[in-house]
C-alpha cells in the first residue's frame, strides 16, 4: 500500500485533487504505467496502428451496438422489421446502423493486419506468448460475436448461414445432433435461437471480449511491445533507467495513433455513406429478404470474414480424408526412418498414426470438415511454440521464408475469394491444396523456421531520425 | 507466510469446504444449462398437421410446414415412378438402409411411400439443413448430370435427390431425405407427424 502523501502548501487545486485521488486510487500511477511512462520502440511501421484502430472499432461498435438495442426488437415475427424501421423511421436509424454493420466488417479488416503484423515480426515469441494467446481469444471471441450478430436481422442469410452453421455441430459425433438442439433450443432455428443470440451477442461475448483485451493490454505493458526488428529494447537502458531506444507513448505514439484514426475513419465513412453494402460483401443482397424457413436462397455463403475458414471446411470431401490418411503414413514413415527415437517412441509414432487413419475413415468426411475449420483457427494459439526460428523479425530470416509468407497470405485470400464463390470441381481442388498448405506451413513450422542461412540482428533498433 | 507450520487438520478442512463448494457450483450450472433445451412451447408445437390434397395434380408439389420443417408432398407421374429404378446403380443408398433418418415400416419400398403415388419427405438436405429446390424436369440442364431423370438439387453445396428423395453418390449429403411419420386419413386427407399406430 503506498504511502499517504500531502500536498504542499498552497499547491494549486488541480494538485491538491490529485493528491486526494491519487491516496485513494491510483490515477497517476496508472496514467504513467499505461501512457506517459509506457516506452514503445521508436522504430515502430505503420503496421503498429491496427491495434489502436481494433480499439477504437471495439468503441464504435459498443456505442453503436447500445443505441441499435434501443430499437431492435429480437423476435422472429418483428425482428426483420424493426431492423428496416431502424432504416426508414428511426431518427438517423440508417447511419447507427450502417456503422455498426460496416464495423464488423472493418474489425475483422484491422484485426486480420493486426495479427498479420504479429506474424511478421514475431510478437508471439517469448516472452509474449500470452499476449499473443489472449489476442487469438480475443479473434475466436470476435467470430462468434460477428456471426450470432448476422443472425439478429432475420433475413434470409441470417437463417440460413445460421441454419447451415449450427448443423456443423450436429455432425460431432455421438452428442452432436443433442448439441445442434442445445444452441438452437427449437428443432430447427426459430425464436428461441433469435433470442438467445441476441443475448450472448449483447451481454455475454462483449463482456467477455472486454476482459479479455484488457487482459492483452496488461500482458501486453507488463513485457512491453515487440518491433519491426524483434530486439528487445529493454536490453539497453540508458542512465535514466529508461530503454535507450523506447519513447514514452504518449504523446509520441497517441499523437501518431491520432493521424492514422484521421485516415482510417475516412474510408470507414466513405463505405458507410457510399457503399454500405460493399457490393454484397459487408451487407449480403438475400439478406433484404425476410427469413423464409420454407425456401432456401439459391446460393449461401457467409460473410467474407469467414470464408477462408468456409473454404477450408468444404474443401474437406471424401478424398480429402484419404489424402490426409496418405499424410498421416507418409509422415510416420518419415519420423521412423530418420531415427533417434528409442523403440518406444517408434512404437508410439506407429500407434498414433494407426489410430488417426483409423479415426478418420470412421467419421463422415463432414466432421471432419468440422474439425478442419475449428482446427485452422484453434492452431493460430501453438503459434508461440511452433516457431523455432532464431530471431524473431522477418528482416533477418533467409530470403525464401519471405516467399513461404507471401505464398501463405495469396493462399489464405483466394481461399477467401473460393469461400463466397458457389462450389465447383476447380474450385474445390484449388481449396484443399491451400488448406494443405495452411496446415503444413504451421505444422511444419518447428522445421523450416530454424533452417536457411539468418541475418544478423543488430543490438539496437534500425531508426532513420526524420 | 513466515510461518512453515502447517496445521494439516485445518488444510484437509479447506480441501473439504472447496470441494463441497466446487459441488455445489457445478450443480447451479445445471439449471441454467437446462434453459437451453427445447421449451415446453416447442415441444408442443411438434404437433402432427392435417392436410387435404384433393387439390393435388399429377406432378406437383404441396410445401407444408410441420416442426418448423417443410414438408413436400409431390404427387409423382406415372413416369416418375417408373424411372425410379433406374436410379438405383447411382444412389448412395437406394434401399433406405441406412440408420440416420430411420426410415418408417411403411415406407420402406421402391417408391420411399404409403401409395406409391404420393411422396412426402421433410424438405432439408442431409448435409447441413438447406432446403433442396425442384428439377423435377428429366434431361440435361446446367448443375445436372445428361441423364437426369427428374428430382431435387440441394442450391447449397450441390447434392441431389432422385423423385423418391434418395441422394446420388459422391454428393456431400450423406443420407436421403427423411420420411416423416404419416398416415391417409382419407382418399384426400394427408395426416403429417403422426402414423396409424401411433
Amino acid at each position: 500500500m503506498a504511502e499517504f502523501k500531502e500536498a504542499p502548501a498552497g499547491a494549486p487545486l488541480g494538485v491538491k485533487l490529485m493528491t486526494w485521488v491519487d491516496n485513494r486510487f491510483p490515477a497517476s500511477k496508472l496514467y504513467k504505467e499505461h501512457m506517459s511512462e509506457y516506452y514503445a520502440p521508436k522504430n515502430f511501421n505503420w503496421w503498429y496502428i491496427f491495434g489502436s484502430l481494433a480499439l477504437l472499432v471495439l468503441v464504435i461498435q459498443i456505442v453503436t451496438g447500445i443505441f441499435l438495442v434501443m430499437h431492435y426488437k429480437p423476435d422472429s415475427a418483428l425482428a426483420f422489421a424493426s431492423v428496416e424501421y431502424i432504416m426508414r423511421d428511426v431518427p438517423w436509424g440508417w447511419l447507427i446502423r450502417y456503422m455498426h454493420s460496416t464495423g464488423a466488417s472493418a474489425f475483422f479488416v484491422v484485426v486480420y493486419l493486426h495479427m498479420f503484423r504479429g506474424l511478421l515480426y514475431g510478437s508471439y515469441r517469448k516472452p509474449r506468448e500470452l499476449v499473443w494467446i489472449f489476442g487469438c481469444a480475443i479473434f475466436l471471441c470476435l467470430m462468434a460475436e460477428a456471426f450470432m450478430g448476422y443472425l439478429l436481422p432475420w433475413g434470409q442469410m441470417s437463417y440460413w448461414g445460421a441454419q447451415v452453421i449450427v448443423n456443423l455441430f450436429a455432425a460431432v459425433p455421438f452428442v452432436g445432433p443433442d448439441l445442434a438442439l442445445l444452441i438452437r433450443g427449437d428443432y430447427v432455428v426459430g425464436d428461441a435461437t433469435l433470442n438467445r443470440f441476441f443475448s450472448f451477442h449483447v451481454i455475454a461475448v462483449p463482456l467477455v471480449l472486454l476482459g479479455l483485451v484488457v487482459a492483452h493490454i496488461i500482458a501486453l505493458h507488463e513485457v512491453g511491445s515487440n518491433n519491426p526488428d524483434g530486439v528487445e529494447i529493454k536490453a539497453k537502458k540508458g542512465p535514466d533507467g529508461h530503454p535507450l531506444d523506447g519513447i514514452p507513448f504518449h504523446p509520441y505514439y497517441t499523437v501518431h495513433d491520432i493521424f492514422g484514426v484521421g485516415l482510417f475513419l475516412m474510408a470507414f465513412s466513405a463505405v458507410i455513406f457510399f457503399a454500405p453494402e460493399l457490393g454484397g460483401y459487408f451487407l449480403e443482397y438475400n439478406n433484404f429478404i425476410p427469413a423464409d424457413p420454407l425456401k432456401t436462397p439459391p446460393h449461401i455463403a457467409p460473410v467474407w470474414y469467414f470464408t477462408p475458414f468456409y473454404s477450408m471446411l468444404r474443401a474437406t470431401t471424401d478424398v480429402m480424408v484419404q489424402v490426409l490418411c496418405g499424410v498421416i503414413g507418409i509422415s510416420a514413415v518419415i519420423t521412423l526412418l530418420r531415427g533417434g527415437l528409442s523403440a518406444m517412441g517408434k512404437g508410439l509414432v506407429l500407434v498414433g498414426a494407426v489410430v488417426g487413419i483409423a479415426l478418420l475413415l470412421t467419421f463422415d468426411a463432414k466432421f471432419w470438415g468440422v474439425v478442419v475449420m475449428g482446427g485452422a483457427v484453434i492452431i493460430l494459439f501453438f503459434l508461440p511454440w511452433l516457431d523455432h526460428s532464431p530471431v524473431k523479425s522477418i528482416r533477418y530470416r533467409p530470403d525464401w521464408h519471405k516467399y513461404l509468407y507471401g505464398i501463405f497470405v495469396l493462399l489464405f485470400l483466394v481461399l477467401g475469394y473460393l469461400g463466397v464463390k458457389p462450389p465447383s470441381d476447380a474450385g474445390t481442388i484449388v481449396s484443399q491444396i491451400g488448406t494443405l498448405y495452411y496446415f503444413g506451413f504451421f505444422l511444419l513450422m518447428p522445421w523450416w523456421s530454424k533452417a536457411g542461412q539468418f541475418k544478423p540482428v543488430p543490438d539496437r533498433v534500425t531508426y532513420h531520425p526524420h | 507466510m513466515s510461518d512453515p507450520q502447517v496445521d494439516q487438520g485445518k488444510r484437509t478442512w479447506l480441501i473439504a469446504t472447496g470441494c463441497a463448494g466446487a459441488v455445489g457450483g457445478v450443480a447451479t450450472a445445471v439449471p441454467f444449462v437446462s434453459t437451453f433445451a427445447p421449451s415446453e412451447r416447442a415441444k408442443a408445437a411438434g404437433a402432427a398437421v392435417e392436410v387435404d390434397i384433393g387439390g393435388l395434380a399429377p406432378g406437383q408439389k404441396l410445401t407444408v410446414e410441420w416442426r418448423g420443417k417443410p414438408v413436400w408432398i409431390v404427387r409423382r407421374t406415372k413416369e416418375q415412378l417408373d424411372a425410379l429404378k433406374g436410379n438405383d446403380p447411382e444412389l448412395a443408398d437406394p434401399n433406405s438402409d441406412r440408420k440416420a433418418f430411420p426410415i418408417p415400416e411403411y415406407a420402406k419400398n421402391e417408391w420411399r411411400s404409403l401409395k406409391p403415388e404420393y411422396l412426402v419427405v421433410v424438405g432439408i438436405c442431409s448435409h447441413l439443413g438447406c432446403s433442396p429446390s425442384d428439377k423435377f424436369q428429366a434431361g440435361p440442364q446446367p448443375s445436372l448430370p445428361d441423364n437426369w431423370h427428374g428430382g431435387f438439387l440441394c442450391p447449397c453445396h450441390g447434392s441431389t435427390f432422385d423423385m423418391a428423395g434418395r441422394v446420388f453418390k459422391n454428393k456431400p449429403a450423406p443420407d436421403n431425405l427423411e420420411v416423416p411419420p404419416y398416415a391417409f386419413l382419407s382418399d384426400t386427407r394427408l395426416l403429417i407427424g403422426e402414423d396409424k399406430k401411433a
